[in-house]
């Protein structure tokens, strides 16, 4: 079998770790090799390697069946590698066609050949069938044409080997549809791809076979025709996974959360992002508020959580009017919030995990005396919560927050905020852009709160959680919650219409 | 008992050269001693242009000039470095806590402006004129502090621009102020200087480094320096100052009042500012403020001092004596017929070289890496 590219061998060290020890990967002509991995397991350092940004100490590189030494992105472009970043590298003032050609613009007396370059664009994106516009700015357009601009920035440099990393992961489920049948094309014009992710749908919708890498290690290739889904699983995690939550019986109790009449204004537009909007959430349940994103969500969250003023209504916490409370007052209420960014709002990057998991608390006395921080506490309770919730980092509790894994950080805060064992738990898609090991987890610890007569809303963008974890399900649409509907009856498909606006339901 | 005795001792040893060499391994450190020697090298090279014969002595002048008077030389340094590190170090507590004041010069100027006047007219006060005086230093410029912070807090209006305008403000309302309290001294450029009761006390500094200008700046500057390594490494007032620096949103997340913090920090800086005005103008024999269209100009070698030590409080000391030692050294230069400003273009060289600091930080990597195989910190 003839192979386009092959990594055999590869080691790269970083201080304290071995990122890929002795990994070989070896990508077939014409289809779609899947990296699987979870957070950390160096799939994105393999795939850096290749695209010359590291260099490995060990290991050799051949393409096309000669070796190569890849020593920079250039290098990498050269020999025909391509690489769609999970972060889009865009210019966002720039329209698409600029965005495409910028670096190789071709010209004319200095001037750029503007229409040659467009006729190029849409000739790529006719053949490929990747729907753009060519004219359209790039701060215009939605994720998911920002991500086929990416692609066709990679396919103008006819690039023939494709790395798309983590794609999905800033997707709707549409635009992941979308983005398949796209893979499929390349496919078909001759294109090979390496998809890395940690999603084991798309592995089986898309990918014609797997590798996985465990903890820098090379576990194996297989064919995914003949792998099923928790095969797959279990040789990313190392142990079996169950895709079945575990849910008792329901118990409810009082009302913690009381949303009345909420509207929230827009911070530019002032235009409502939320309308009149009231709903409860009670001990014992866990009400997940669903919708595409950008439907009024994360107004709707920041103003019940503080971080934005409201324009009208009012809020109830245990029966307690909290409407104009302080963030402190509330956190100290009994309110916990995963917030949906984790760098913006969730972590001090800069500051230490033990400083980090005291974020809410460092003015208590158990961590301070006459304003002195007790560093021996703040460590100690650090370490209680890298054991009790396995948080995994280079340093301990004295690593910087920056240097850990996605996942672990959002561990790290998952952590912080159960372990002030709030009353009523705020999780804005807790499980954005990890793997499943951790996704279950997070689920598990919902669950748990729920079962100990906690209050959970949950706000997720991702049907299957929205189905399998939730007790209830409000759909968001443009500002306005539309249905409410019952997860043990409704279909993905339902929900689906309710979150496009093509159909209302009832509220209770 | 013996061997308990000696193990004391190795003990001691080892604590010793973990204190004494653990800056060597730090890379900070090592960037800025690259970012001063190349700094240096540039105002040698200018020397070898001007005057190539005595570009050596030049050198050697600028480099241990401060010891050529023996402990007096060194009481120098330390009276020009007081301002130097308080000023540094109203910037480098800034920076750490977000915020970028360029408005040292200004704050010094207010400051100055009550320390004057206490120090010269309320000899009511008797011993403790110079006390009060330092406390009305402290209060003027934390008072002129205040005022970008509020706006920053309450109007998000940029710091560095109502910084700067606070400077010209001050700089152009001390013509106005110091007619109006009929502190104008022997010429209209000068402001009166403060009488010995409202001046600085020197604690016996004087016969110790063997100087008549010698006073407590110096103490004064130091145990300021100390407690904001403090406040802002061990209290949680400091701990909310960082994270509001650092990432407003998450200090807002976890409940921090951050316009409370942005409004201190500006205060704190301010005060800070007002004490540099303070060692400056509150000594005898030491400078007098001069009243004039610019700005005071250790309000931006504060930058300066604070770039070298990466806003480090206690490196600030080390840089702020630093830059303090090349200017003493820099004021003989002229024996040798270069002219003393020369030592401001070292001090440029220096801040550039500073900001390239990832550039060096790189080299040192490398260097690091062939040399000991090991990594740096």
């Amino acid at each position: 079998m003839e192979y386009i590219i092959e990594m055999l061998n590869i080691t790269k060290k970083f201080p304290g770790v071995i990122a890929n020890d002795n990994v070989t990967l070896q990508l077939r002509k014409g289809e779609i090799l899947a990296l699987l991995g979870e957070n950390g397991a160096g799939k994105s350092t393999l795939m850096s390697v290749l695209f010359g940004l590291y260099q490995a100490e060990e290991g050799t590189i051949k393409v096309n069946g000669k070796e190569v030494r890849i020593e920079s992105a250039n290098d990498a472009n050269n020999l025909s590698i391509g690489m769609v970043h999970q972060h889009f590298k865009l210019v966002h003032n720039f329209t698409v066609a600029e965005n495409i050609f910028l670096g190789m613009e071709d010209t004319k007396y200095g001037f750029i050949k503007m229409e040659d370059a467009i006729r190029r664009i849409e000739e790529l994106s006719n053949r490929y069938k990747l729907k753009i516009d060519p004219y359209a700015k790039i701060e215009d357009i939605t994720v998911g044409m920002q991500q086929r601009v990416e692609i066709l920035k990679m396919l103008y440099r006819n690039a023939e080997i494709l790395i798309f990393d983590e794609p999905t992961a800033v997707l709707t489920p549409q635009e992941i549809d979308e983005l398949m049948k796209i893979m499929k094309n390349l496919i078909k014009e001759g294109k090979s791809i390496i998809l890395i992710t940690h999603k084991l749908n798309e592995i089986k919708a898309v990918a014609d076979r797997c590798s996985v890498l465990r903890k820098g290690k090379y576990i194996g290739t297989v064919d995914v025709k003949n792998t099923s889904l928790e095969q797959l699983a279990e040789m990313m995690v190392g142990r079996k996974i169950s895709f079945v939550i575990d849910k008792p019986e329901q118990k409810l109790g009082d009302t913690v959360l009381q949303v009345e009449n909420l509207t929230v204004l827009g911070s530019h537009s002032h235009k409502p992002q939320v309308k009149n909007t009231s709903f409860k959430v009670k001990q014992g349940e866990i009400l997940c508020i669903a919708g595409i994103e950008g439907n009024g969500q994360t107004y709707l969250i920041e103003a019940i959580t503080g971080l934005i003023p409201i324009h009208e209504g009012k809020i109830l916490l245990n029966g307690d009017d909290i409407t104009y409370k302080s963030i402190r007052n509330k956190t100290l209420g009994g309110m916990g919030h995963i917030p949906a960014d984790r760098h913006k709002h969730g972590l001090i990057l800069d500051f230490t995990l033990a400083e980090n998991l005291v974020l809410q608390s460092y003015f208590k006395t158990e961590f301070q005396t006459y304003g002195f921080l007790k560093f021996d506490e703040i460590k100690e309770h650090g370490k209680k919560l890298i054991k009790k919730f396995d948080i995994r980092s280079g340093q301990g509790v004295m690593t910087p927050a920056r240097s850990m894994s996605g996942g672990n950080q959002q561990k790290a805060i998952v952590a912080r905020e159960l372990d002030r064992n709030p009353d009523l738990m705020i999780a804005v898609t807790p499980t954005r852009g990890l793997d499943v090991g951790a996704i279950e987890y997070i689920h598990k610890q919902l669950i748990e709160l729920r079962n100990q007569g906690k209050a959970v809303l949950l706000i997720s963008l991702e049907l299957d959680e929205v189905l399998n974890v939730a007790d209830r399900i409000m759909v968001i649409y443009e500002g306005e919650l539309v249905a409410e509907v019952d997860p043990k009856t409704t279909t993905e498909n339902e929900l689906g219409l309710f979150m496009s606006g093509s159909k209302r339901g009832i509220l209770s | 008992m013996m061997n308990k005795f000696k193990d004391i001792i190795k003990k001691f040893m080892i604590s010793i050269s973990n204190i004494l060499f653990k800056p060597f391994r730090n890379i900070g450190f090592l960037a800025s001693v690259l970012a001063i020697l190349s700094g240096i090298l540039v105002g040698f090279f200018i020397m070898l242009i001007v005057n190539p014969p005595y570009a050596g002595g030049g050198l050697a002048t600028i480099l241990f000039g401060g010891f050529s008077k023996g402990l007096t030389g060194i009481g120098d340094v330390l009276i020009y470095a007081a301002p130097l590190l308080l000023a540094g170090l109203s910037v480098g507590f800034a920076f750490k806590t977000g915020l970028f004041n360029i408005g040292v010069s200004g704050q010094m100027a207010f400051g100055a402006f009550l320390a004057i006047f206490v120090g010269v007219k309320w000899t009511f006060l008797g011993d403790f004129q110079w006390a009060v005086a330092v406390l009305a230093a402290i209060l003027g410029g934390a008072l002129w502090g205040l005022v970008p912070g509020l706006l920053k807090a309450l109007f998000n209006v940029h710091e560095v621009v109502s910084t700067i305008m606070m400077n010209w403000i001050a700089v152009y309302g001390a013509f106005v102020a110091y007619a109006a309290a009929n502190l104008i001294g022997s010429t209209t450029q000068n402001a009166q200087k403060v009488i010995r009761t409202g001046a600085l006390p020197t604690w016996g500094l004087d016969s110790l480094f063997n100087s008549n200008t010698i006073d407590i700046g110096i103490i004064l500057a130091v145990i300021a320096a100390i407690i904001i390594h403090i406040v802002l490494n061990k209290t949680t007032f400091g701990f909310e100052l960082k994270a509001v620096g650092l990432n407003k949103d998450s200090a807002k997340y976890a409940g921090i009042n951050s316009k409370r913090s942005i409004i201190l920090s500006m205060v704190i800086a301010g005060a800070l500012s007002g004490l540099a005005a303070a060692t400056l103008y509150l000594n005898v024999t030491g400078a007098t403020y001069k009243i004039e269209t610019y700005p005071i100009s250790q309000g931006f070698e504060g930058i300066a001092v604070a770039l070298l030590a990466y806003s480090g409080p206690l490196p600030i000391i080390a840089s702020s004596i630093f830059f303090a030692w090349l200017k003493v050294g820099g004021d003989q230069l002229s024996g040798w017929g270069y002219d003393p400003n020369i030592i401001g273009v070292i001090i440029s060289a220096i801040v550039y070289f500073s900001a390239l600091g990832f550039v060096f930080r790189k080299v040192i990597k490398k260097i690091f890496k062939k040399q000991f195989g090991g990594e740096i910190l």
